[in-house]
């Protein structure tokens, strides 16, 4: 475990804290970059550069902007007066503090039995893509047509309806 | 402790928070945040899976972390979608309040 790792996972984390406990929707939208960019820097030290920089490109370019848009668009900016959080919050945390412990349990239990430190894997971008057009190329395609039908979707499903209305 | 072990410690750690996140906030916009918070704590625990693999030249965990990432990408356009037109018709975002399935 190299201090590198610690440094990261330390600014994901505190970007995903920030990002779920901040009273301002702007703030959140802005630590919810921290914790990708936290992320696609972990990627980077488990040497799947491919990855991380499609994380940068995916999440912090496309995902990040789209929620700032959206919440400019709903005025989502304005701190409610009635608090951020709902009535039953206590019960969401309880949730959430079980699942940690059950998975932090899980992960420590067999811990002994993971890999240990395993030779740096010599992939490159070019392995990446031969094998997306070889061997993954049904997903791919398929992928492909999930991205057009749920862009063509959310621009109908947020359109303005102003013909319908009269 | 191993490599592994930590950053699957991280990654579940990130799941809590996101499934905190999406449990415990009012704002429709927030509870998507908290869920893209859980899909990338999956990927990292893919990726990392991947990287202390017996046979990463395999790709497969690599593969399911760049097809997990595009779906993401579809989901935050269709849910943030969803989230300006109810807004458009309810003039909220606050899950409290969203208690109609009728327009």
């Amino acid at each position: 475990m190299s201090l590198v790792f610690y440094l990261l996972s330390a600014l994901a984390v505190a970007g995903a804290l920030s990002a779920v406990l901040l009273k301002n929707t702007v703030h959140c939208a802005l630590a919810l970059t921290v914790a990708f960019a936290g992320l696609a820097l972990l990627f980077l030290e488990l040497d799947a550069q491919f990855a991380g920089f499609a994380q940068i490109l995916v999440y912090i370019g496309a995902v990040a902007i789209l929620i700032v848009f959206a919440i400019l668009l709903t005025r989502g900016s304005e701190t409610p007066k009635d608090g951020v959080y709902s009535r039953n919050w206590l019960a969401g945390l309880v949730i959430a503090a079980a699942v940690f412990a059950v998975l932090g349990w899980a992960v420590l239990q067999s811990a002994w039995t993971l890999p240990h430190e395993t030779a740096v894997p010599a992939v490159t971008v070019h392995d990446i893509g031969v094998a997306l057009v070889g061997r993954y190329v049904l997903p791919l395609e398929i992928v492909a047509l999930l991205l057009t039908a749920a862009t063509i979707g959310a621009v109908i499903v947020a359109r303005h309806e102003k013909e319908e209305a009269k | 402790m191993t490599p592994l072990a930590g950053y699957l410690l991280v990654a579940a750690l990130m799941f809590a928070i996101g499934l905190a996140g999406a449990l415990t906030r009012r704002n429709a916009i927030l509870v998507l945040i908290g869920i893209e918070l859980m899909l990338n704590a999956a990927n990292l625990n893919l990726i990392a899976f991947w990287r202390y693999s017996p046979h990463p030249e395999a790709l497969t965990g690599m593969m399911f972390a760049i097809f997990s990432i595009a779906v993401a990408a579809a989901e935050a356009a269709v849910g943030l979608g969803l989230v300006i037109s109810i807004h458009r018709h309810a003039h909220t975002t606050d899950l409290d309040h969203m208690n109609r399935m009728k327009g």
